[in-house]
């Protein structure tokens, strides 16, 4: 990797010996990160050491199992979905217009990342629980006799549904995404737009036109990163909207409970999330997460 | 163009920086505070702490006889947390050797595993015989695992149960029911009680939780409508039982054992000698379980 490029230079060896030297990285620091790889890679090769290979198939297609897949792609694909429709006018709004108490919004915003998540599902259940802030009259206006109580569906509750999983997984990832696009919003160089503004363009053609372009490596890479963290999630999803089969309990979470008898299924569920992962982390890379 | 590229990045980054540092400084000031509120509500218990054992004395047990010394770790079944917190206090007080006792409070399947995986424990109690019985198989366990208390399951509504559950046949149709795993002990004499009542609930209005603390927290914090728990675990202002028929009930038995692995056997026999002593069993009586047999 680091080994000289096979370009022709003069015949002065002292000259390329030198070079050579000042290219060759130092070894500590080369070690340190070896450990650092080490560390990642020989977990994984305790997960695929531990798998049973033999039953693999049979594991990934009980009908929890199956529930489990289906339901983690739903969630998690939704979650990176409702990260880029709230999260691209709130990273803009935050790049590009000054209000009092932005560092305030922003520590806001970063919370979900330094929380744990189990805090978060307890912090989710007083917003929107039956008996929460906002939940609470939901439910309330919704139930026979109140004053949406004629819409279909009966009473609209957020626990125990896919759309509160959805929730809880958002509420987890939308960090990522804010973060990637502001950053990238803010290294963009603004004269394009200038000068779009200048020829005339509209704000919204502009953004659609000039912006969106610019930052869509960035846009790009934070949706990613909020999808791997929402297909992840589990400490959020299992406080918040329980761990019901079929509609709530995602792969982390039937992980988390098979570890417990049926170890074997566990590990199969294992291995698709992390190949999952690997594929399109690894397909990504390349073509955007290394420009953004 | 270029020459204005590098302080821009610079500026990019700069605010979240700043942001993060806020939230750092926020959490940090935040855990601070705890630490020191959680030391000043602790310094008067662990100045009683002399007091407490000047008490047993009193009472017969002279401090400071305890042979045992170090330290312990026990793995224990979640629904011991309250009797087993207690029951340290008067060990630590009778044992004045042993500087730490570490519990570790979860499911006594996912304890098991975890034992079975390796992980440092002097002793184990179970919320069941089976998951003892796979530590007895492997080998893991020094000498014969003792029955030391036990235990049945209750219904577990909210506070005023709003949804007037009178029993398990209500439980079908109550809306969500929060029950342990079915590999977890709890979950597993509740799916028991459940067939034998005849009831099913649908499969989309269970919520499994991964040991009986979180099953009734979906309960007392959550949305859950009901929820099948032990006896002991309806504690607390939030939620109240709805009891289960002695016909249609479970009986849960505690096993405890010294494992064969333990670093600490001489504590550890000491510590379970504490729990099938006389003030072990008051605190577990205290805390509603049923005597061992």
């Amino acid at each position: 990797m680091a080994t000289a490029t096979p370009v022709p230079r003069p015949v002065d060896h002292g000259a390329a010996t030198r070079d050579r030297a000042r290219r060759r990285p130092p070894v500590a620091v080369v070690g340190v990160a070896a450990l650092g790889v080490l560390f990642f890679a020989l977990p994984l090769v305790g997960l695929l050491q531990r798998a049973s290979w033999s039953t693999l198939a049979a594991d990934l297609t009980t009908p929890e199992a199956r529930a489990a897949l289906r339901l983690s792609l739903v969630c998690s694909l939704s979650a990176a979905a409702l990260s880029v429709l709230v999260g691209l006018p709130l990273a803009w709004t935050l790049a590009r217009v000054p209000f009092p108490g932005k560092p305030l919004v922003r520590a806001l915003v970063l919370l979900p990342l330094v929380l744990p998540p189990v805090v978060g599902g307890v912090a989710l259940l007083g917003a929107f629980a039956r008996r929460g802030i906002v939940g609470g009259p939901l439910y309330d206006w919704t139930s026979d006799g109140g004053p949406l109580g004629w819409l279909p569906g009966g009473p609209i509750q957020l626990t125990f549904t896919t759309a509160g999983a959805v929730m809880a997984e958002t509420f987890v990832a939308l960090p990522f995404f804010v973060i990637t696009v502001e950053a990238g919003l803010r290294t963009m160089d603004t004269r394009f737009e200038q000068v779009a503004a200048t020829l005339g363009a509209r704000r919204w053609t502009t953004f659609r036109r000039v912006t969106l372009p610019l930052v869509a490596p960035s846009v790009v890479a934070g949706a990613v990163l909020a999808w791997a963290r929402a297909l992840g999630e589990f400490g959020a999803t299992i406080t918040f909207a329980g761990n019901v089969q079929g509609r709530t309990q995602t792969l982390p979470l039937a992980v988390y409970l098979f570890l417990e008898g049926r170890q074997d299924a566990a590990i199969a569920l294992s291995l698709v999330l992390l190949a999952v992962s690997l594929v399109v982390l690894a397909a990504l890379r390349d073509r955007w997460l290394v420009r953004a | 163009m270029r020459p204005t590229e590098p302080p821009a990045r610079r500026a990019a980054h700069a605010p979240w920086g700043r942001a993060l540092v806020t939230v750092a400084v926020g959490v940090l000031g935040a855990l601070g505070v705890l630490a020191v509120v959680g030391c000043s509500a602790t310094s008067p218990t662990s100045s009683t702490g002399p007091d407490g054992s000047a008490t047993t004395a009193a009472g017969g047990v002279t401090p400071g006889t305890g042979m045992a010394s170090g330290t312990l770790t026990i793995p224990a079944a979640a629904s011991l947390t309250e009797p087993f917190t207690a029951i340290r206090t008067s060990f630590e007080a009778a044992n004045p050797g042993v500087t730490d006792v570490a519990f570790s409070f979860d499911s006594s399947s996912r304890l098991a595993e975890q034992i079975r995986q390796g992980a440092p424990a002097d002793v184990f109690a179970s919320a069941d015989e089976a998951s003892m019985a796979t530590l007895v198989d492997a080998g893991l366990v020094a000498g014969t695992p003792q029955v030391f208390a036990r235990n049945q399951l209750a219904i577990v509504v909210k506070a005023g149960n709003p949804r007037s559950v009178r029993g398990l046949a209500d439980l079908a149709s109550v809306g969500t029911v929060s029950l342990c795993g079915s590999e977890v002990p709890c979950g597993r004499y509740a799916d028991q009680v459940l067939q034998r009542a005849g009831v099913s609930i649908p499969a989309d209005e269970v919520t499994r939780g991964p040991n009986v603390k979180a099953t009734l927290g979906a309960v007392a914090d959550g949305d859950a409508d009901a929820g099948i728990v032990y006896v002991t675990d309806v504690t607390g202002d939030r939620v109240e039982a709805v009891s289960i028929p002695a016909d249609q009930n479970a009986v849960a038995s505690y096993p405890i054992a010294v494992l064969a692995e333990a670093r600490n056997p001489g504590a550890a026999q000491a510590f379970v000698a504490q729990v099938l002593g006389p003030d072990g069993q008051a605190a577990l009586r205290a805390a509603g379980f049923l005597p061992p047999s």
